[in-house]
């Protein structure tokens, strides 16, 4: 019988012990298929450890567990204040942990261990707490109809959730998915992303530490294409939740259609980040820097069209360029000084380096960047953040996600062009509008086709603030109090007075 | 100045705050006062505390508006809830020598104390998940105005609380308003003062900064009557009898209009149908009058049991109250300890003594329990009419009535004859008659074959002359905030 679990030293010399199991009925199993997935580190190109990954059959397993413990009292007959105490402490066992789960995050992702800790890590651990807050404040409605009718609604659990987290922030997005099913009183098999299996693995003993009864949380790592399917296209998953590309998101709407289960989806974006003549323009710059260069450009509401009134294009690309060269430094994760880490995997860089190419080929300008950079020993995926002027909208370098350290800039003359432009797109994530403007501002968020539309900064999300996307962005909101809506379904009673026929 | 005193209590010996607690220091009266809080079950004076006089309430009402408009209003919502989580778990890990207070101060049984004070940590984490999520409304008007609603803390807070359920009373209060974004300056009551003080060094354990909770013990004349008629004190918020509350009202009227919340005083019925699970219903009468030795607001008082299971029910009820064990509180098995304080027990006393008068029939009861400690027998009057002082006025003790009725109507109208509406229950196995009936009783809370099962996540208020307003649950937030209108014109001038 093996162990199941590996003994690690991160880079930044953090020693812990991490399973490899598929955590199922609260306890590390192998992979019933023998397959497995061995970690890269992006800085490095190394191997970190391998793990095992879930066969349909284990997905079976999941799902049968999953329902097994929706059904039992201990979960079913739970008072919901007591899901939020689980769940506040479960924020705090993270709390705890913090650095050692940063420092997995950045050794298998990628991004910089100052950004995994104080911003990941206080992301993950406040949505819980934010959503432990939810729990015992679910309320139906009483309604009023006739006296011989006692109308009321009860907001109930939908199920059993299965749960498809991309890799660009891998605790985040299992915070943001497991926080509302949780407190709504789901019971959930959620699958991490194939390039970045590790965090997730940590969390699970977390989890079982906490004391939510078995079954309740199933965390598996596997491929897209075999477990990640086989949830999507489950008959006794009743709902599935996904964040990822657009292309995915709508395989896992038809294989959704199976059962009919109840679908959220958060997909990609193509998001504008408009800069009007009486914009701050440092201030413009440097949000629009946030708003691409983080996370590598690896963010799905990436500000990566910057429209740009023709008055003041120049110098803000200008001012652009400036703080990318002056604040992004590409280097090694574990460095403090680091702001920007490596894409993800070979696959990622690949792709991103070919937009440059197919950028350069369909004939717009590179102003800065458009080189690999390898900072690690001459290894590692490291995009230079590259800014493409020149451009025109049937490029496909200005409609399609690159998913990277490029931003492509575009002039406009009047408000009415600028909005064309912006939603002149399939996708409509998210938007920033920069003016000084008051009513300039409310208008033009009015009219901007997207889920989340930021003014006068970018990428400045919060937790408490529902997101998501119209268009093929997605369907359905995360965060906030409407990110409940999602994992509860309302039935409505009606209790007969004495309507006799 | 430490202003602390050790006691020795039967379970715990702890240190006890006597100062006031204002503006995060403990301090001495103004006016140098103090006075004695006694034990009910002895009926020895346990400790001394500094005595709050209107010169204090303005020094507590100064630090509760600096802490506000400064340190209060720079404080995230999501880090007063976590504040006041923080504050849960410490009541939780203190709870033997809080319930030994509460046991000591107020005369309840220790079991009872500590389930007091679960309910109370359970408030306060309750009131900390409301804090970041207080939402206002956008509302589409037309396309050239942007509407929006925000939802504000209302001020400084003056609450008084009475001394029948300290500490849980002190988290009703103290959980919503600062989970909202307001400051409060709290009185205890003068016959409870000991719990409130512990908690305030909780307070600071937890995090909250000086000047937003402000601990005053004292007398309702001199600081209850300075908060309620303040011109610097916002909204108050009184629970206790229905006489105070009218002059709390009128104060606040008189002064500055400040917002008023009251929870007052009850004669609650309590209805039983045949169809009833006679066993069941007779388990929550005896504890829907008994418990707390009848001091609670809501207690079911007045009992009427239908005609077809009258005689069968007074038997049994009688034998069941019989049963309940009354004794010291820090006994194991007790049930009723002594009721609060001498006032109290002479006051219920004389309203035996006019049942007695008025030719009701003891059918249980109607004398002291030993003769040490204010321990009333539990009581049963029957033969009573509606006219009885027994009947109309809240008697706040061991106390009940008991009568029979014919007809569903005749239940209604009796349990709704009355100048209070705080609570009722009704017990039946019939579907429709639970429905029907609790939609027509007059009462805040309508409890259904259940008594007095209070849940910091259900409103809970007065009807009439109980009350105004709803504490607890959602509906508690609307107290402690006001509502903004922003209309933001996104267009030019309309007129020329």
């Amino acid at each position: 019988m093996s162990k199941l679990s590996v003994d690690l030293k991160a880079p930044n010399g953090r020693s812990f012990n991490l399973p490899t199991g598929l955590f199922i009925n609260n306890e590390f199993v192998k992979s019933s298929s023998g397959q497995t997935i061995t970690s890269i580190n992006p800085a490095n190109e190394e191997e970190i450890c391998t793990v095992e990954a879930a066969s349909a059959l284990d997905v079976d397993k999941a799902v049968e567990a999953a329902r097994s413990a929706f059904n039992d009292p201990s979960w079913r007959n739970m008072p919901a204040t007591d899901r939020g105490i689980l769940l506040y402490k479960l924020a705090s066992l993270i709390e705890l942990h913090a650095s050692i789960l940063a420092t997995i995050e950045t050794w298998d992702n990628g991004k910089p261990y100052t950004v995994a800790l104080n911003e990941d890590l206080a992301e993950v651990i406040f949505v819980f707490r934010y959503y432990a807050g939810w729990a015992d404040k679910l309320h139906g409605d009483t309604i009023p109809t006739t006296s011989q009718k006692f109308a009321y609604t009860l907001r109930q659990p939908v199920g059993i959730c299965g749960q498809i987290i991309p890799w660009n922030y891998p605790l985040a997005m299992a915070a943001w998915k497991l926080g509302p099913a949780l407190a709504c009183g789901n019971t959930v098999v959620i699958k991490a992303a194939e390039q970045t299996p590790l965090s997730i693995l940590y969390l699970a003993r977390l989890i079982k530490e906490t004391g939510f009864p078995r079954g309740v949380v199933n965390m598996l790592n596997g491929y897209g294409r075999t477990a990640g399917a086989a949830i999507a296209s489950h008959m006794d998953v009743d709902k599935i939740a996904f964040t990822g590309s657009t292309s995915i998101g709508k395989e896992i709407m038809k294989m959704a259609a199976v059962n009919m289960k109840n679908i959220t989806l958060e997909t990609g974006g193509k998001s504008p980040l408009i800069v009007f003549e009486d914009a701050d323009l440092d201030q413009a710059a440097r949000w629009a820097h946030l708003g691409i260069m983080g996370n590598a450009g690896q963010i799905c509401t990436a500000t990566s069209r910057i429209l740009v009134h023709s008055s003041v294009a120049a110098s803000f690309a200008v001012k652009l360029q400036d703080i990318i060269h002056s604040t992004s430094k590409l280097g090694d994760p574990f460095d403090p000084f680091t702001s920007q880490g490596p894409q993800v995997s070979k696959a990622q860089y690949e792709r991103v380096l070919s937009y440059i190419e197919a950028g350069r080929r369909e004939g717009a300008t590179i102003i800065t960047g458009g080189t690999p950079a390898p900072e690690c020993g001459g290894k590692g995926f490291f995009i230079s953040p590259t800014i493409f002027t020149n451009t025109k909208p049937t490029m496909n370098i200005y409609q399609e996600e690159i998913f990277g350290p490029v931003v492509i800039t575009t002039p406009f003359e009047t408000e009415d062009e600028a909005l064309r432009l912006a939603n002149d797109t399939t996708y409509g994530l998210g938007s920033a509008v920069f003016t000084r403007d008051l009513e300039r501002a409310h208008r033009v968020a009015a009219r901007l086709e997207t889920g989340t539309v930021w003014v006068n900064s970018s990428n400045d999300g919060d937790v408490r603030v529902p997101f998501g996307g119209v268009k093929q962005s997605g369907i359905g909101r995360e965060l906030g109090e409407e990110g409940l809506r999602a994992y509860s379904t309302v039935k409505s009673v009606h209790v007969n007075l004495g309507m006799r026929l | 100045m430490s202003l602390t005193t050790k006691i020795e209590t039967p379970s715990v010996t702890y240190e006890q705050p006597i100062g006031l607690y204002i503006d995060g220091q403990w301090v001495k009266g103004k006016e140098g006062k103090t006075f004695e809080t006694i034990n009910p079950t002895n009926e020895k004076p346990i400790v001394a505390v500094h005595e709050a006089g209107p010169d204090d309430v303005d020094i507590a009402v100064s630090a509760a508006r600096k802490a506000l408009n400064g340190v209060w209003a720079d404080t995230l919502p999501s880090a007063r809830g976590r504040m006041l989580t923080k504050l849960a778990d410490l009541f939780d890990e203190h709870i033997d020598t809080l319930a030994a207070i509460e046991s000591l101060d107020n005369g309840k049984a220790l079991s009872m104390a500590k389930a007091d004070v679960a309910a109370s940590s359970a408030c306060l984490r309750y009131y900390g998940g409301w804090a970041d999520k207080i939402h206002g409304k956008v509302i589409d008007t037309d396309p050239e105005t942007l509407n929006y609603t925000r939802h504000e803390p209302i001020g400084v807070c003056g609450q008084i609380i009475p001394w029948n359920f300290p500490l849980a009373m002190w988290s009703w209060k103290i959980g919503p308003a600062l989970a909202t974004g307001n400051t409060v300056v709290l009185k205890t009551a003068e016959q409870t003062p000991l719990s409130g003080l512990y908690a305030a060094t909780l307070c600071e354990k937890a995090g909250i900064p000086a000047g937003v909770v402000n601990i005053l013990s004292g007398f309702g004349k001199t600081a209850g009557a300075a908060i309620a008629s303040h011109m610097d004190v916002d909204k108050v918020a009184f629970t206790g009898s229905t006489a105070v509350g009218r002059t709390i009202l009128q104060a606040a009227a008189k002064s500055n209009l400040k917002k008023v919340t009251l929870e007052l005083g009850g004669k609650s019925p309590n209805i039983v149908f045949n169809d009833a699970n006679i066993e069941d219903a007779i388990s929550w009468v005896n504890f829907g009058i008994f418990f707390n030795h009848g001091q609670c607001c809501c207690a079911g008082s007045r009992i009427y049991v239908q005609e077809g299971i009258y005689d069968e029910f007074i038997e049994k009820f009688k034998a069941r109250t019989a049963k309940n064990v009354v004794g010291d509180p820090f006994a194991k098995d007790t049930f009723q300890g002594p009721q609060v304080s001498q006032l109290q027990y002479d006051r219920i006393m004389a309203y035996i003594k006019a049942g007695k008068d008025a030719g009701a029939k003891v059918e249980t009861g109607g004398e002291r329990h030993g003769d040490k400690g204010y321990f009333i027998q539990p009581t049963i009057f029957s033969g009573v009419s509606d006219d009885m002082k027994i009947m109309q006025e809240e008697i706040f003790g061991p106390v009940c009535s008991i009568s029979k009725f014919k007809t569903e109507d005749e239940a209604i109208k009796a349990g709704n004859e009355t100048t209070y509406g705080l609570a009722a229950a009704v017990h039946t196995t019939d579907l429709n008659t639970a429905i029907r009936v609790s939609n027509k009783l007059k009462a805040g809370t309508v409890w259904v074959n259940n008594y007095n099962l209070i849940s910091y996540q259900v409103p809970f208020g007065g009807f009439k002359e109980s009350g105004i307003g709803r504490e607890l649950g959602k509906y508690a937030l609307a107290n402690y905030t006001q509502v903004k209108s922003v209309r933001m014109r996104l267009g030019s001038a309309l007129f020329g």
